[in-house]
C-alpha cells in the first residue's frame, strides 16, 4: 500500500483547526515569553535579592528540567493545590515561561552591553533609573537580540507540539486523531509537517519585517 | 532659607576612589550667566568635578549648591532619588561622546524627557523640538536617526536635548574632543550662541582658544586641586604658577 493523499481532504477540517490552535498557542506563548523575558531580565539584574533568589530558583527549574515535565506540573500538579487551568492555558503558560527564561538570558546580556553613557545621558535629563531602563536601555537591548529571540520562537513553535500530551487539539494531536480514523500515519504526519513548515515561514517573515523596521534606525 | 549667595557653589568638594584622592578640597563659585572653563592635564579630576555637580559621580565630602538648593543633600534613599531627579532637570549636561539615544530620532531625543517629566502635549512637544533644533541649526534633520548624522550634528542635537529641559546651568565635558577638526566649529558656534544668551555654563575643554574667547573665568586643575584661577587674559597670558605655565607651554606648543 503506497502513499495515498486522497484521504486527506475528508479530514482537512480537523487539521486546519489544529493549525489554528497551534498558531494561537504559539503566538500567545511567544508574546508571554517576550515580555516575560524582559521582566525576568530586569528582576535578575536589578531586583532586590528577596525577589531575585526565588526567581533564580524558578529559572533553574525551567532551564534544567524537561518542558514535558513542566507542562505536567502546571496542568496536573496545580490542580492539587486548587488551580485548575484549562489545558490550552496551561500549555501557553508552560511554553511561555519556559522560553521567557531563555529570552531573559539573552536580554540580560544585551542590557549589560548597552553603553553606560546611555543610562547616564538619560539620568542627566532627569529620568529615574526605572524610566531610563524602560525608555532608553531596554529598547536598545531588545533591538540587539531580535535575531536570537527569533530563533527561540521557532524552537517554541516546534515544542508547542508537546502540549498535545495534556490534551490540547493542536496540529500534532489533530493529525493523530485523523490517523486514528484512517490508519494513514505517513500521509497525515507529512501533512502536519508541511503545515508546521508553513507556520514557520510565517514566523520568519514576521521576524524579518521587525528586523527591517529596526534597521532603519541604525 | 538660603545660606548661600552664589548661583552655583561648590564647597570643599572631596572625592576618593579607595585610597586615590581625585578631588582634594575644591571650592568654586559661579554666578548667574557666568561661563567658567576648566582646563588641566589628563587625570587631573576635571570630569569628576563636573560630574559631581549633577551627582553623576557622588562626592565623598563637601557640598554642591545650585540656586539656593543643595544638590547632594543628605536624604534617605527614596527621597534623595526624587530630589536628584528634579535637580538634574535644571542641570543640562553634554558629553564627549554625545550619548544620543540611537533608537530615537533627533526630535524624539529632544522631547523624550520633557514629555515624560513635564507631560507636554503632542503639539507642545513638536513645537519644543522645532524650537530647540532650530537653535542648534538642526531643524532640517529633525526626523533623522543619530546613525545618519555626523559627529558635529550629533553633538548639536545632544545640546538641544539638554536645552529642552530649560536648564539653569549647562555642563560641557569636552564636547568637541571626539570630533573631527573640521566639525569643531559648528559646535563651538552653538556654545557661543548660548554664551550670548547668558546661559550659565561650566566647560571642561582642551581648546584654549575657545576657552579664552568665551569664558569669564578659567580654572586650571592639576592632581585634584585648583592650581590657578582667574580671568582668561591673566591665566593664559600671565600665569603666576609654574605648573600652569608648564601646562600651557606644552599645550599651546601642541596646537601651534
Ligand atoms: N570610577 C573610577 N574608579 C577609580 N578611579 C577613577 C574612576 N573614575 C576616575 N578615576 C580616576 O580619577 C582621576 C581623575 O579622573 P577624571 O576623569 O576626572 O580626569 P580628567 O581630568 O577628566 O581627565 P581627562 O582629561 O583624561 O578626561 C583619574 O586618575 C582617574 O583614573
Ligand atoms: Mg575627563
Amino acid at each position: 500500500m503506497g502513499l495515498d493523499f486522497t484521504v486527506v481532504p475528508a479530514h482537512i477540517d480537523i487539521i486546519l483547526l489544529g493549525c489554528l490552535w497551534t498558531i494561537a498557542i504559539a503566538v500567545a506563548a511567544a508574546v508571554l515569553s517576550f515580555f516575560g523575558g524582559i521582566v525576568f531580565a530586569v528582576i535578575a539584574l536589578y531586583g532586590p535579592w528577596i525577589i531575585r533568589l526565588p526567581f533564580r530558583l524558578l529559572e533553574w527549574v525551567f532551564m534544567g528540567t524537561p518542558l514535558l515535565l513542566q507542562l505536567f506540573l502546571i496542568y496536573f500538579g496545580l490542580v492539587q493545590i486548587g488551580i485548575d487551568l484549562p489545558a490550552f492555558v496551561a500549555g501557553i503558560i508552560g511554553l511561555g515561561l519556559h522560553f521567557a527564561v531563555y529570552n531573559s538570558e539573552l536580554i540580560q546580556t544585551a542590557i549589560l552591553s548597552v553603553d553606560k553613557g546611555q543610562m547616564e545621558a538619560a539620568r542627566t535629563v532627569g529620568l529615574s533609573r526605572g524610566q531610563a531602563l524602560r525608555k532608553v536601555v531596554i529598547p536598545q537591548a531588545v533591538r540587539d537580540v531580535i535575531p536570537p529571540i527569533g530563533n527561540n520562537m521557532i524552537a517554541l513553535l516546534k515544542d508547542s507540539a508537546l502540549v498535545s500530551v495534556i490534551g490540547v487539539s493542536e496540529l500534532t494531536l489533530s493529525a493523530q486523531r485523523a490517523i486514528g480514523a484512517t490508519y494513514r500515519p505517513f500521509e497525515f504526519y507529512l501533512v502536519a509537517a508541511a503545515f508546521y513548515y508553513v507556520i514557520n515561514l510565517g514566523m520568519e517573515w514576521v521576524q524579518r519585517r521587525i528586523e527591517r523596521r529596526i534597521s532603519i534606525s541604525r | 532659607m538660603t545660606d548661600q549667595s552664589h548661583f552655583v557653589e561648590i564647597r570643599h568638594a572631596q572625592k576618593s576612589y579607595g585610597t586615590l584622592e581625585v578631588l582634594k578640597d575644591i571650592s568654586l563659585n559661579v554666578e548667574r550667566g557666568q561661563i567658567v572653563a576648566i582646563i588641566g592635564p589628563s587625570g587631573s579630576g576635571k570630569s569628576t568635578l563636573l560630574r559631581a555637580i549633577n551627582d553623576l559621580d557622588s562626592l565623598t565630602g563637601g557640598e554642591v549648591w545650585l540656586d539656593g538648593v543643595q544638590v547632594n543633600k543628605d536624604l534617605p534613599h527614596r527621597q534623595y532619588e526624587k530630589h536628584i531627579n528634579a535637580m538634574r532637570q535644571d542641570i543640562g549636561m553634554v558629553f564627549q561622546h554625545f550619548n544620543l539615544f540611537p533608537h530615537l530620532t533627533a526630535r524624539e531625543n529632544v522631547v523624550m524627557a520633557p514629555k515624560m517629566l513635564k507631560g507636554l502635549s503632542k503639539e507642545a512637544a513638536d513645537k519644543l523640538a522645532e524650537e530647540q533644533l532650530e537653535k542648534v541649526g538642526m531643524l532640517d534633520r529633525i526626523d533623522y536617526y543619530p546613525s545618519r548624522l555626523s559627529g558635529g550634528q550629533k553633538q548639536r542635537v545632544a545640546i538641544a536635548r539638554a536645552l529642552a529641559m530649560k536648564p539653569k546651568l549647562m555642563l560641557f565635558d569636552e564636547a568637541t574632543s571626539a570630533l573631527d577638526p573640521e566639525l569643531v566649529d559648528e559646535v563651538n558656534m552653538v556654545m557661543k550662541k548660548l554664551a550670548e544668551e547668558h546661559m550659565t555654563m561650566i566647560i571642561v575643554t582642551h581648546e584654549m582658544d575657545f576657552a579664552a574667547s568665551v569664558c569669564d573665568r578659567v580654572l586650571f586643575m592639576d592632581q585634584g586641586v585648583v592650581v590657578e584661577e582667574g580671568p582668561p587674559e591673566i591665566v593664559f597670558r600671565k600665569p603666576t604658577k609654574d605648573r600652569t605655565r608648564e601646562f600651557l607651554r606644552k599645550h599651546l606648543a601642541g596646537v601651534a
